[in-house]
Formats: C-alpha cells, sequence, structure tokens
C-alpha cells in the first residue's frame, strides 16, 4: 500500500498548495488553469487514497487517510509539500512533478493491477496537459524579460535538488522510479534549453519523504488542511 | 447531486427559475427567427438610429454590438456588466478562503470547481463588456482604483464551513434571482452570457443548500454553525437586490430599456418567498420574528434588511471592504512581471518568425 500512499499523497499535497493560488493568480485565465490542476491532481489523490484504504482493510477511506493521519505518516515527495514561492516556484514545481508523474502514470497505466493502471491511464492524460502548462510557462518567463529570467533561474535552482527523490529506487512498487529519471531528463533539459535557462548541476539531494521524514513545512500544510475535520470528530460534511 | 441525502425536491431550490432560463433561451432563439423589423440584413440605412433601436427593443429584438446606441445605454451596459464581472472576480475570495479547510476532500473538489467557475463567469461577462468598447485592462484598472463596485455582498467575512453552504444558498439564490431577468437582457452578448451562468449558479445553489442540509442535520454543533451562518447571511442577501424602489436611482430606465425587467422590492420578495419553504426542508430558522404568510398578497411579509448599512457598506465601510480590495491589487501587482513576460516573450516569437516555432514543436513530442 505504500507505493499507492505515495503515489496519493504527492497529488493531495500538490493540490493542496495549487489550492493556495486561488484568487492570487497573476491573470484570470491563470487562476483558472491553476484550479483546473488542482482538481485533476485532487482527482487522482482521491481514488489513490481510496483504493489504499481498501488494501489495507482497516475501513480507512480517502477521509480518513487524508484528514487523520500525521506528517510523519505522510509518504508524499518533498518537493510537493514546498511552499509555493513566487509564480516562477510554483512552476517549476509543476514542471518537475509533471515531467515525473508523465512516465509513472504511462508506466503504471500497464501494470498488472487493473485498479492502479485505469487510475494511471486518466491521471496521464491529465498530467500531459499540466506538462504542457508549466513548459509553456517555463519558457516564457525564462525566455521572457530580464526579471522575469532571473526569477525562472532561481526558481529552478532552488527546486532542483529536489526531483532527486522522485527517483529513489523501489525495487517492491509496480513500477520501480529509479528508471525514469532518463525520461524525465530527457522531457526537461530540452525545455530548460529553450528557455534560455541553465540545467543546474547535480549535487545536494535532499530525501526523507517517503518514509515520512518531511520539511518542516508539510505540518503546517497539514494542521490547515485538517483544522476543521479534527475538530468535529466522526461527523459527515 | 447526491440521491441517498435527497433533500431537495424536484430539481433543485432553484428548478422553477432555471424553467425560466430556458424559455428565455427559447426566447432568444425565437426572436432570431422573426428577423428584425423593417430590415433584412439587420441595417436599416435610412431609418433614424434612434428610432430604430427604439422599435428593436419594442418588438423584443437584442440589440447587438455593431448597432447604433445611445451614449447612456451603453453607459449604462458598461457599468453594469462590469460590476457584475468584478462581483464574481471578489467573490472568490471569500469562498476560496475555505478551499484549503475544507472538512472532506469531495467537498473541497466541489468548492474549487465553483471557484473556477466564478473565475470562468468573470472572464465571459469582461468579455460581453469588451462589445461595448471598452477593454478588461480599463475595467480592472476601474476596479482596482476603486472607481466601479462589486456587489456589496462579498465584504462579509466567511467565518465558519458553514458560510460555504450559506453563501450557495442564499447569495447565489439571490443572485439567480436577480439574474434570470437578466436572460431577457435587450443587449444580446449579455443575455447570452446570464444564460449560461444562470444554469452554472443554479447547480452551485443546490451545493450549497446540501452543504446545510447536511450540517444542520449533523452533530449539535455542525447544526449551530449552519444556524448561525444563516442568521449571519440572511439581512446581507436581501441588501443584494439593492435600495428600496422609492430609493433606486437607476432603475426606470433601465426598464424602459428593458435591461432590467423587474423592480428591486419585486426581486427581493420572490426571493423570499422561494426561501421559505427551502428554509424548513433544511429544518433551519429564518431570523425575522415578523415573518409570515400574507393571504391577501399572496406572499410573506418580512422585516427589509438594514438599508443603513447597505448603504456603509456600498461606500466602502463593509467588515472585509478594505481586505477585499488589498488582496485583489496584491495579486494583481504581484503578477505584473509574470504579465510583462509573458508579453515580452509573444513580441519575440512574433519577431522570429514561423521558424521559432520549430522546437515548441520538438518539445511537444518528447513530453508525450
Amino acid at each position: 500500500m505504500d507505493h499507492l500512499l505515495a503515489l496519493g499523497d504527492d497529488a493531495l499535497v500538490a493540490a493542496q498548495r495549487l489550492g493556495e493560488w486561488v484568487a492570487a493568480a497573476p491573470e484570470l485565465e491563470e487562476d483558472i488553469a491553476l484550479a483546473n490542476i488542482a482538481l485533476d491532481q485532487l482527482g487522482a489523490a482521491r481514488m489513490l487514497l481510496t483504493y489504499a484504504g481498501e488494501l489495507e482493510g482497516a475501513g480507512r477511506d480517502e477521509d480518513a487517510l487524508a484528514y487523520l493521519r500525521d506528517d510523519r505518516e505522510f509518504r508524499n515527495c518533498l518537493l510537493v509539500e514546498l511552499p509555493n514561492g513566487d509564480f516562477a516556484v510554483t512552476m517549476a514545481k509543476l514542471l518537475f512533478l509533471a515531467a515525473y508523474q508523465l512516465p509513472l502514470y504511462t508506466a503504471l497505466s500497464g501494470c498488472a493491477d487493473e485498479r492502479l493502471a485505469a487510475i494511471a491511464g486518466k491521471a496521464r492524460k491529465e498530467v500531459a496537459y499540466h506538462l504542457d502548462h508549466a513548459r509553456l510557462w517555463t519558457l516564457r518567463l525564462g525566455d521572457g524579460t530580464a526579471e522575469s529570467h532571473r526569477r525562472m533561474q532561481s526558481a529552478v535552482d532552488e527546486i532542483w535538488p529536489y526531483t532527486h527523490e522522485l527517483f529513489q529506487p523501489d525495487p517492491t512498487a509496480p513500477v520501480d522510479p529509479a528508471g525514469l529519471r532518463a525520461e524525465f531528463l530527457a522531457i526537461v533539459e530540452p525545455v530548460l534549453a529553450e528557455a534560455t535557462l541553465t540545467r543546474p548541476a547535480d549535487g545536494w539531494a535532499p530525501e526523507g519523504g517517503r518514509r515520512g521524514l518531511h520539511t518542516e513545512h508539510l505540518s503546517y500544510l497539514l494542521a490547515e488542511m485538517q483544522v476543521l475535520h479534527r475538530a468535529h470528530p466522526g461527523a459527515r460534511w | 447531486m447526491h440521491g441517498h441525502h435527497s433533500p431537495v425536491p424536484g430539481d433543485g431550490p432553484a428548478s422553477g427559475l432555471l424553467d425560466q432560463v430556458e424559455e428565455a433561451e427559447a426566447a432568444l432563439r425565437a426572436a432570431a427567427e422573426r428577423g428584425r423589423p423593417g430590415a433584412p440584413d439587420g441595417h436599416a440605412v435610412d431609418a433614424d438610429p434612434q428610432e430604430y433601436f427604439t422599435a428593436l427593443i419594442e418588438a423584443d429584438q437584442k440589440i447587438e454590438p455593431r448597432d447604433w446606441m445611445p451614449d447612456a445605454y451603453r453607459r449604462t451596459l458598461i457599468r453594469q456588466i462590469a460590476q457584475h464581472a468584478h462581483s464574481e472576480i471578489i467573490g472568490m475570495q471569500p469562498e476560496g478562503n475555505w478551499i484549503t479547510r475544507a472538512p472532506s476532500l469531495k467537498r473541497k473538489a466541489i468548492l474549487l470547481a465553483k471557484v473556477q467557475d466564478e473565475a470562468g463567469h468573470g472572464l465571459y461577462l469582461y468579455a460581453a463588456a469588451e462589445t461595448l468598447g471598452v477593454s478588461r485592462d480599463e475595467l480592472v484598472e476601474l476596479l482596482l482604483a476603486g472607481r466601479q463596485k462589486y456587489s456589496s455582498i462579498f465584504n462579509y467575512p466567511t467565518l465558519t464551513w458553514a458560510d460555504v453552504g450559506a453563501i450557495g444558498w442564499l447569495v447565489d439564490g439571490a443572485a439567480i434571482v436577480n439574474q434570470v431577468p437578466l436572460c431577457r437582457c435587450s443587449y444580446g452578448p449579455y443575455a447570452r452570457a446570464m444564460i449560461r451562468i444562470c444554469k452554472e449558479e443554479s447547480f452551485h445553489q443546490r451545493q450549497g443548500f446540501e452543504i446545510l442540509y447536511t450540517l444542520a442535520h449533523g452533530t449539535p454543533a455542525q447544526r449551530q454553525m449552519a444556524q448561525d451562518a444563516v442568521d449571519r447571511w440572511w439581512y446581507p442577501s436581501l441588501a443584494m437586490f439593492g435600495p428600496p424602489d422609492r430609493d433606486s436611482v437607476h432603475s426606470a430606465q433601465s426598464m424602459a430599456w428593458k435591461i432590467k425587467r423587474f423592480s428591486n422590492d419585486e426581486l427581493r420578495q420572490r426571493f423570499v418567498d422561494m426561501c421559505v419553504p427551502q428554509a424548513e426542508v433544511l429544518g433551519l430558522r429564518i431570523p425575522d420574528p415578523n415573518l409570515r404568510w400574507n393571504p391577501e398578497r399572496q406572499s410573506y411579509d418580512f422585516t427589509p434588511p438594514d438599508y443603513a448599512e447597505l448603504m456603509r457598506v456600498i461606500s466602502g465601510d463593509g467588515p472585509c471592504n478594505r481586505q477585499r480590495m488589498a488582496r485583489r491589487r496584491r495579486a494583481h501587482t504581484e503578477g505584473a512581471w509574470v504579465r510583462e513576460a509573458a508579453a515580452a516573450y509573444a513580441a519575440k516569437r512574433a519577431g522570429r518568425g514561423p521558424a521559432a516555432t520549430r522546437p515548441a514543436a520538438r518539445d511537444g513530442r518528447a513530453a508525450a
């Protein structure tokens, strides 16, 4: 079930961060686009967490898993829990997340677990749109004005180290993410080059999310997300 | 939308109004089929433009962007459509306030989709206003400068989750009552935008009703939360219909131009009459000791909202006016560098010509 939690928690935490952008985006069209992407991620999270709860067999549904686990029990990568930062940071996070999720969901859509394959097949189409959206913004910001170039380069530099964790080996998962880094780089490197951005050197590689060792940010994110649900134990909504 | 609750009789709390939207849509098509008076091609060269405009209005035909229209008609429409668009945009804030804290993942998804719809409504309405010869950027500047208004209701805070339900039930309910007649507005682009918007709003109203129904039938604390929200949102919702008819400054001319079809007080009464039986289904109390059925009028008597409070909120002194405007200005200011980058990038691409499109196509394949 851990591999389902990793996928589901990535999607849930990404949706939660994107939801913070509502009514704050640089233009109206972008409010709509970010909400759309958040809805896609949330939809995938709900299916994955529901399935994880069923496999566990302890009666936990999507809400029990989303609202009643503590940060040490979350299995998402660190990248998704990082604060939104400015629009460039948000787009760097989205670009790298989508460039990881696309080959991952594509591979999972052919895996032996039919239920997971169906979820991945649907999510794959959505993630292709997320990737396209992030790619276009990376180009506009990287190759736009001097200020946008500076901000986009800084965002890429800041987020790049967190991409290593995405490809940590997990031989027990239906698709081992370790095999996807080459595809990730084949997507991301040409985008950075066309955007006139420098691809950061590999080095520092923070990790721990898949084992429940998170950044300091996740506990705050969960405090906000879970506050109302936890204040009314057992209530239906 | 969720059958197991089955709280809503018929198709939903606003189903009768939705029928009126369908009728307005049919009337719009019928008018188009009838054709315009005296001008098969839609342009009467010889006619006096003022007379032709009046003839179109009287024949219940739509005024279209290329038609001649009196300046005051154009100004009234720009003011009204812009105010409506701004209301959608500012209205994202009070509900958006609960997206990160929605108490279940299903509610979070419904709320995100609703707030996204509001941004979409803002877009269609700005587009409708642009057909009158004003740009969206100009209208946004007028909003940010405080020279155009938005609905005063969004200057009240959303203090609990139940407020999201109360906004759906009461605020969207009032908006629909106000907007359904606008589906028959004489200005074609506005009427068509309103038909589309009303259909989505009725869905939102049903979702708000369902949130309140679930809370009202939940734990004692949830029930109290629901009642408290209705207590706080009832009178501000009544105030959404504007000042009483005796004080309404824009009404008479707008009625003559068929921009507006019913008076503020008529619409307010219609809203009260719609809400009372719905409150009974919810099992929540409308906070008005004078609310009672009047058999002679075949309507409910009710306490009017505090119009002095409405005027204070409109003039800028509501609980959240400053907060809402500050957030809108901050988003606009902080997004300036992004919009500039997009414009600079587009200009560079245009300058480079078609060759510049090749790398993008290559990346598209890599991504697929």
